[in-house]
């Protein structure tokens, strides 16, 4: 395998050496691609809230939002991450009529009408949720319900992109989550619920 | 005359095909520049940065690729390295058949298109599926991708309701939202059975070994959730030197390719998953692949290895919008897949040494470049090196330039031309028999003939 690096390595070299100088690696100021919006003093949970509406995410701010929610689709079946079942079991308990699982099986994943795991960060100017293997209980979870919820708190929210790619964790799998799963393949038509959820909620608490 | 290969294509292209590449295409240029001149005050300072970043990433390989490497073994990666197609196949299929692995979900890569993957592993007994919704409606079909960002952008919804019947996934329905459904509930069993998942990478950061990928229908997402081993194909010019870099990268990709301000799932993939999460590989695969790269890298057109494969100057080509992706057969089309392609095939550039000339040097594919590359001057280096190596398709189109080379050169001839010339004033110019000019007077008028104006005014000058 080392012989096939080094054949690559040799080509590389070969076909730079002939030139005189090499471009330098410009710096450059990350506020250059902040957006207008969330320059200055805005709340980080508004303008994350307006920038997920605007992808077609959910934004909630309490656990009866979210039951209400399920309710009026009739999503009974979902997965809790069970670090955070205690905190929300409570209320669906007292709500009645939900089943929810605290482990994730992968042998019957149309089963789960909603999934909850919890989120790392998120990102205000464009409406993102951030995952990682850390912080998410089962990837799959995440992924496979119709209903993905992401449970927030608002100090884990970055006002922009760049200040999220410095905070980036030392994890090997980070996600960025911008509203639910879509493609506009067919005749670009806007189709959302592609491979994961059709609806991706935000749910602050705390 | 003789048209170019790519003019008698896009004179037999079906007009509803022509229509559905014209429209999406356009449609995508226009949401593109108003999402980058609303959002930024200079989206066109983003674009030289960027370019520039890049340009230093080209030229700088020899440090940045053992880095970069380097930095991924660190995170538990294993690291391969493929000079050619052949080199790249084999390297995925040795990492199969260690695992016994036969099955394999696949996201899109567009490297994976060059070194022919799935049909080399069709052929080795692996089962490969492309879970791309465009990308698997092609796969099913037999078809190829018509754009980088749009695989189905030439087809239309009944053709797609068509193959899904005639394969099994239903009654013909040609609901946009049916179809998808339809291809969710098939690839949801073929991610959960597949041993492998394969993904290209947007980028890779040289400094912290991380792989970037960005989709939009999170089924790179479900392949790394759902399979046991990840392999990453990845061509060796994908590096960023910085992880800060992805903050001007992400915003200018998204809103280039698609007109998004983020594409829906942006994957930051740095090894196998984290003991404690029970979805996942337990193990992962980078293969660095050349494949022509380094020739394109040697070459007076290394600028295009700058491309962060957006589509941005497919969509805003004039050229592609008429003729349509298939029409440049090849991986890669439009304004990059004119430069790319021709520099990718080798000892092949012959065969496609007539697409820098599919080109009317408009300039747009440059200025919609978020990595700024010089396309139009690249097409004229490109277009130079096919008359150096007399091929012939690069001839077709051009009118015989013989007879003005040799008046050009003598000059009594010359000048007695020029004089001459004036009797073609007296001339209607639809009765001259010279095809190529026929064809040129359709949309235009000539100017009156002033031959010897200029040297008569030299010649009065010289005088005082």
């Amino acid at each position: 395998m080392s012989s096939a690096r080094d054949t690559l390595l040799a080509r590389v070299k070969a076909a730079l050496a002939p030139l005189p100088e090499r471009a330098p690696l410009p710096d450059w100021e990350r506020e250059l691609v902040v957006m207008r919006e969330a320059r200055g003093a805005v709340d980080a949970w508004t303008l994350f809230s307006a920038r997920l509406a605007g992808v077609n995410g959910t934004p909630l701010t309490s656990v009866a939002e979210l039951i209400a929610l399920l309710t009026k689709s009739d999503w009974r079946r979902g997965y809790c991450d069970p670090a955070l079942w205690a905190e929300l079991r409570p209320a669906f308990d007292a709500a009645g009529g939900f089943t929810v699982e605290t482990t994730f099986d992968r042998a019957r994943v149309d089963d789960y009408q909603f999934g909850i795991t919890a989120a790392v960060g998120a990102i205000a100017e464009t409406g993102t949720v951030v995952l990682s293997d850390a912080a998410t209980s089962s990837r799959l979870a995440a992924l496979a319900p119709w209903t993905h919820i992401a449970v927030l708190r608002r100090a884990q929210i970055h006002l922009d992109l760049p200040a999220a790619i410095a905070a980036l964790p030392k994890d090997p799998n980070v996600v960025w989550c911008t509203g639910p799963s879509k493609t506009a393949d067919v005749e670009g038509i806007l189709i959302e619920g592609v491979h994961g959820p059709g609806i991706q909620v935000a749910l602050l608490l705390g | 005359m003789a048209l170019q290969q790519i003019d008698q294509f896009a004179a037999k292209l079906r007009p509803d095909t022509r229509a559905a590449v014209y429209d999406g295409s356009k449609k995508g240029h226009e949401k593109r520049t108003a999402v980058l001149f609303d959002h930024y005050p200079d989206p066109d300072h983003l674009r030289r940065l960027a370019g520039n970043i890049k340009q230093h990433v080209v030229e700088n390989l020899d440090t940045l690729l053992p880095a970069a490497a380097a930095a991924l073994e660190r995170n538990g990666v294993k690291v391969h390295w493929a000079s050619t197609a052949e080199e790249a196949n084999a390297a995925v299929l040795a990492i199969m058949q260690a695992r016994g692995a036969k099955k394999m979900v696949k996201a899109k890569t567009m490297v994976s298109e060059e070194t022919h993957l799935a049909d080399y592993l069709g052929k080795n007994g692996v089962e490969c599926v492309e879970t791309d919704l465009g990308e698997f409606i092609i796969q099913i079909d037999g078809d190829h991708p018509s754009h980088i960002v749009k695989p189905i952008i030439h087809k239309n919804r009944r053709e797609i309701a068509t193959s899904f019947e005639k394969h099994g996934l239903g009654a013909y329905n040609d609901d946009p939202q049916t179809i998808t459904r339809r291809a969710r509930a098939h690839l949801r069993r073929k991610y959960l059975e597949a041993d492998v998942g394969l993904t290209g990478a947007n980028f890779v950061t040289a400094d912290t070994g991380r792989l970037v990928l960005v989709t939009n229908e999170g089924n790179s997402r479900f392949c790394l959730a759902a399979t046991k081993c990840h392999i990453a194909m990845v061509g060796i010019e994908k590096l960023l030197p910085r992880e800060t870099d992805l903050g001007l990268y992400l915003n200018l990709l998204a809103r280039s390719g698609t007109g998004q301000q983020l594409t829906v799932y942006t994957e930051f993939i740095s090894g196998p998953r984290s003991p404690a999460q029970p979805d996942g590989p337990e193990e992962m695969h980078v293969i660095f692949v050349d494949n022509g790269r380094t020739e394109a890298l040697a070459s007076e057109c290394r600028e295009i290895l700058r491309c962060i494969r957006c589509g941005a100057c497919l969509n805003v080509c004039p050229v592609y919008r008429q003729a349509s992706g298939h029409a440049y057969r090849s991986v890669y089309p439009g304004p990059v897949g004119a430069v790319l392609s021709p520099l990718l095939a080798g000892e092949r550039f012959p065969e496609l040494a007539d697409l820098p000339k599919a080109s009317s040097l408009c300039g747009a594919c440059n200025e919609v470049c978020p990595v700024n590359i010089p396309i139009p001057d690249l097409l004229l280096r490109l277009r130079a090196r096919g008359k150096e190596a007399g091929a012939k398709n690069a001839a077709a189109g051009t009118p015989p330039m013989g007879a003005w080379s040799l008046l050009a050169t003598q000059p009594f001839a010359w000048r007695t031309s020029l004089t001459a010339g004036h009797t073609l004033n007296y001339v209607p110019k639809s009765l001259i028999p010279v095809p190529p000019m026929q064809t040129w007077l359709r949309d235009r008028t000539l100017p009156a003939w002033r031959g010897g104006a200029f040297r008569k005014w030299m010649k009065d000058r010289a005088k005082k």
